[in-house]
């Protein structure tokens, strides 16, 4: 009686050594280590392998080694403080062409490293770094589209000298058109510029009114593409920040998240995360004053109204030689010791440029710095993101030559500077983001968070280990192995899965050591009750496993009902309770009822037992 | 464990009235005084920050309202040198910019400040984490009751969410009464207690179904007692079990997880309570019978496990 069929123990223990053999990774702990990889995915060489070495050897850094790892160095430290000292020290030295990242380097023997085994992923509540969650204003990115149609449109129709006005209304276009006659080729113009465009005839009376607007799947594509294309070009953003293992993700409809591990100055990154610094040029209405359309609030015909950055009026034509996506480089550089920025332009803003510089030599010409801003503004009460475009005029200069595709500009902070040719180099955005939620926490933090968690699992965990020793003996000592099993499991599945592992994580685990024994006292209360009843010592043990089976099985659901239900409904650190909770649910049947009864079955099975010490 | 069977609902209309009343209280907390939500509900700044030598809460709040943050909430997280600073969400404010002239503001007359975490959450994300958190609530209590509906029986349904409705309401009224912060980990707690308590019911549940079926001549209270006498050893010890768990997580947790500890052990004490007087109680209210529980068209198989 009570045995177990040969493929019952084998899997139990094959499940247990899987699950020590995965979870053995995280036993060997992490160092603090830099990456560092070239830009332009060049892989380092031995000889520069050496030169970093002596570099930081001549610095006194406290490294402990320097590996080359997949063409990028790997450089190990004995403690945070002597890698982030380091890793300041090495982007000086090694420039704008090499990046260099925080990371943590898991210290395992190379036979598991072969294996290709992780550890736990840890959560950034647990490894310190910075979280943003944005919002993309796809509203904005509707309008914009809308704004090209209407450029195309005016086009078109100015081509085809057919007299109109057009107007935005909504996500739609209300095109006039000043003779009837003219309906039909302006609606074939405006099929010809995008043939899915829903074009309705909304005239009434004596006006002739042509309504153009997008299809619902037009409307979802260009949310879409701009979410994408946003994703994509912070992608290209973190890359420019230099951090290990980001993560750049869409969330629900119209939400990215970024997490960025080890990173501790948010404000920087938040700067070039949300960069949306670019530059147009235009000419200046000379024979306007600026003053007086100021004091009317009304610029006159053909030009707008800007200031300068000592706050001045200043008056520019309304059409642009170049704007920002004409733009293809910038990168700093000095022009008579004040900082300035080298500009280069595509071939359309060339020409344009050419053009404009060779019309209109000796004429002033300004530099607009466009940004876009976020405000939190009050309605009812409730609070709203929107985002303004401010557009300043950072320099005006008079037109000394002819120039094209290359030149510099001056008028830029350093900061600015700087924005411009990240935003340059790794593309903008293609609608306007907000941010909704950011979370920072410090190395320190962090490091104390894993600290707190584990001892507060150990402490849990030996207090059980007594109560159940002290209460149940023998059988005590079953459930304990069953225990640290189970905690094995766990932490097997989470490095298996990747999942990361956050505070509220850890709680899962320390709330799933506490209820994990229930299993076993359910089983093991059944037990002393059949003896009670006077039935032998084997027949006790089989009906206490069998009848406990149904109301573990019961209660164990609904807690696995109400995990699933925080982990659908729940966000961030919520979700992560949830999915240890899960995990430690799952696990804990296992223990419980399959592996416990293996060593039952072993220590107790097929023999005459005079009495249960239970 | 025990020889003979306790009479535990001969109590019940003290405890039925003792759990009405504490509800009501609850409730009159919730509505009279509301929880203290944390800013993953109201959106919001908070900022933990560590000085070198402890601070004068009185003069770091000075300085924060001298800098034009006079809402802020200044309390002591874990030690007497870390403090946690929270503001509401501000108008006009360039929101990249308010964490570091919170920390400038408080530096201004103190020592050494070092940022532990600073977290932002715009007031449109705190709204619907409100929101959420209701439904994620509203919705496990309907799949736990359709699950009971399924596995036993309408009474038992009933029973068991009454029970966990007193264990929330409670929770929330305690939380409320001593003005503990609200937040997310609370919020998942709190979901937690639901998923624990559940758990203590069934256990008594099962019993009270299985003795229903092999005691059919015994009148219903004295099954009920019987059931919950019987599985009073497990019910104590699985609780002792989680409680000692979670009074290492409150006292070796840190700050993060005080609240969340808090919440559970609050909730894990109710819920014991709860599964043995309230959820049976109802069930005996509901005139819980034999017929209720005889199996219908097919002998309830036993799981043969293992």
């Amino acid at each position: 009686m009570n045995q177990y069929p040969f493929w019952k123990n084998a899997m139990v223990i094959i499940v247990i050594l899987l699950g020590t053999l995965f979870a053995l990774p995280n036993f060997y702990g992490e160092d603090p280590a830099l990456i560092i990889s070239k830009e332009s995915g060049l892989v380092f060489n031995e000889a520069e392998l050496k030169d970093v070495e002596d570099f930081l050897l001549s610095r006194e850094s406290n490294f402990t080694s320097v590996t080359n790892k997949n063409g990028d160095l790997l450089i190990r430290f004995a403690n945070v403080e002597g890698q982030i000292d380091a890793s300041d020290r090495l982007r000086s030295y090694l420039g704008r062409f090499s990046t260099v990242a925080l990371t943590f380097a898991p210290r395992m023997p190379g036979w598991i490293q072969q294996l290709d085994l992780n550890q736990m992923s840890l959560g950034l509540d647990l490894r310190g770094g910075v979280y943003f969650k944005f919002e993309v204003d796809l509203d904005a990115a509707i309008q914009q589209r809308l704004d090209q149609y209407i450029t195309d449109i005016n086009k078109s129709l100015i081509d085809q000298r057919i007299r109109r006005s057009i107007r935005k209304e909504g996500n739609s276009l209300r095109v006039e058109l000043v003779n009837p006659e003219d309906y039909n080729q302006a609606r074939r113009s405006v099929r010809e510029i995008d043939n899915l465009l829903e074009v309705t005839n909304a005239s009434s009376g004596s006006q002739t009114v042509m309504v153009v607007s997008m299809t619902d799947e037009q409307l979802k594509q260009r949310r879409d593409f701009a979410i994408q294309q946003n994703i994509l070009t912070m992608r290209n953003r973190v890359n420019e920040l230099g951090v290990a293992e980001p993560i750049v993700q869409r969330q629900g409809l119209d939400r990215i998240v970024v997490q960025l591990p080890g990173v501790q100055d948010p404000t920087q990154a938040e700067r070039i995360l949300g960069a949306t610094a670019t530059l147009e040029f235009r000419l200046v209405c000379e024979n306007e004053n600026a003053f007086e359309a100021e004091e009317k609030g009304r610029a006159p015909i053909g030009c707008d109204l800007f200031k300068d950055r000592s706050g001045n009026p200043v008056l520019l034509k309304k059409k642009a030689i170049v704007t920002g996506n004409q733009l293809i480089d910038a990168s700093q550089s000095f022009s008579q010791g004040r900082p300035a920025v080298s500009i280069r332009l595509d071939s359309k803003g060339s020409k344009s440029m050419l053009e404009t510089t060779k019309k209109n030599l000796n004429k002033p010409m300004a530099v607009l710095f466009v940004q876009q801003r976020q405000e939190t503004i009050e309605e009812d009460g409730d609070f709203f993101n929107r985002s303004v475009l401010d557009k300043e005029v950072i320099n005006i200069a008079t037109i000394r030559g002819v120039f094209s595709s290359q030149f510099e500009i001056t008028g830029l902070t350093v900061f600015e500077a700087k924005d411009l040719a990240i935003l340059l180099r790794a593309g903008a955005l293609a609608a306007p983001i907000f941010k909704i939620e950011e979370k920072t926490v410090g190395p320190s933090l962090g490091q104390d968070n894993i600290d707190k968690g584990f001892a507060a699992i150990v402490a849990g965990l030996i207090a059980i280990i007594i109560f159940m020793i002290l209460y149940y003996k023998g059988f005590g000592l079953i459930a304990n192995i069953g225990l640290v099993v189970n905690l094995t499991l766990i932490v097997a599945l989470l490095s298996l899965l990747q999942a990361s592992l956050t505070l509220p994580g850890i709680a899962g685990i320390v709330l799933t050591v506490g209820m994990a024994v229930d299993a076993n006292v359910l089983i093991f209360e059944r037990i002393r009750e059949e003896l009670r009843n006077g039935n032998s010592p084997q027949a006790s043990i089989a009906a206490g496993y069998q009848k406990a089976f149904g109301t573990i099985a019961d209660a164990n659901i609904t807690t696995l009902i109400a995990a699933l239900v925080l982990f659908t409904f729940g966000t961030g650190p919520i979700k992560g309770f949830a999915v240890t909770l899960s995990l430690g649910i799952l696990t804990s049947l296992f223990t419980a009822i399959i592996a416990s009864r293996a060593v039952v079955n072993f220590f107790y099975g097929n023999k005459t037992i005079e009495k249960l010490r239970i | 464990m025990f020889k003979t069977t306790i009479k535990f609902l001969s109590i019940r209309r003290i405890t039925t009235i003792l759990s009405i009343v504490l509800m009501i209280l609850s409730g009159l907390s919730l509505v009279t005084r509301g929880l203290n939500p944390g800013i993953d509900f109201t959106g919001g700044f908070q900022i933990e920050v560590s000085f070198q030598e402890a601070p004068e809460i009185q003069q770091v709040r000075l300085d924060l309202s001298t800098s034009g943050f006079d809402d802020a909430i200044v309390q002591n997280s874990g030690s007497a040198t870390d403090l946690m600073i929270r503001t509401a969400p501000r108008e006009g404010v360039d929101s990249r910019k308010v964490g570091n002239q919170i920390i400038e503001a408080v530096s201004q007359s103190s020592n050494n400040v070092e940022l532990l975490s600073s977290e932002y959450v715009s007031a449109q994300v705190g709204e619907e984490l409100t929101e959420q958190g209701g439904l994620a609530m509203i919705f496990a209590l309907i799949m736990i009751m359709i699950y009971i509906v399924f596995r036993f029986q309408w009474k038992f349904s009933i029973g068991a969410v009454l029970a966990l409705i007193h264990d929330v309401l409670i929770t929330l009224g305690i939380f409320s009464f001593f003005q503990i912060t609200f937040d997310l980990a609370v919020l998942a707690a709190i979901l937690a207690v639901v998923g624990y308590s559940l758990n203590d019911t069934i256990v008594i549940f099962d019993r009270i179904r299985e003795n229903f079926r092999s005691m059919r001549r015994t009148e219903t209270l004295e099954v009920l007692n019987a059931s919950i006498t019987q599985t009073i050893s497990r019910t104590i010890i699985t609780s002792s079990t989680t409680l000692m768990v979670l009074l290492a997580l409150y006292f070796m947790g840190g700050q993060s997880l005080s609240g969340f500890s808090v919440a559970l052990i609050i909730g894990v004490l109710i819920g014991t309570y709860s599964s043995i007087f309230v959820a049976s109680t109802s069930v005996f209210y509901l005139d819980i019978s034999t017929t209720d529980l005889l199996p219908s068209k097919r002998e309830e198989v036993d799981d043969g496990m293992p």
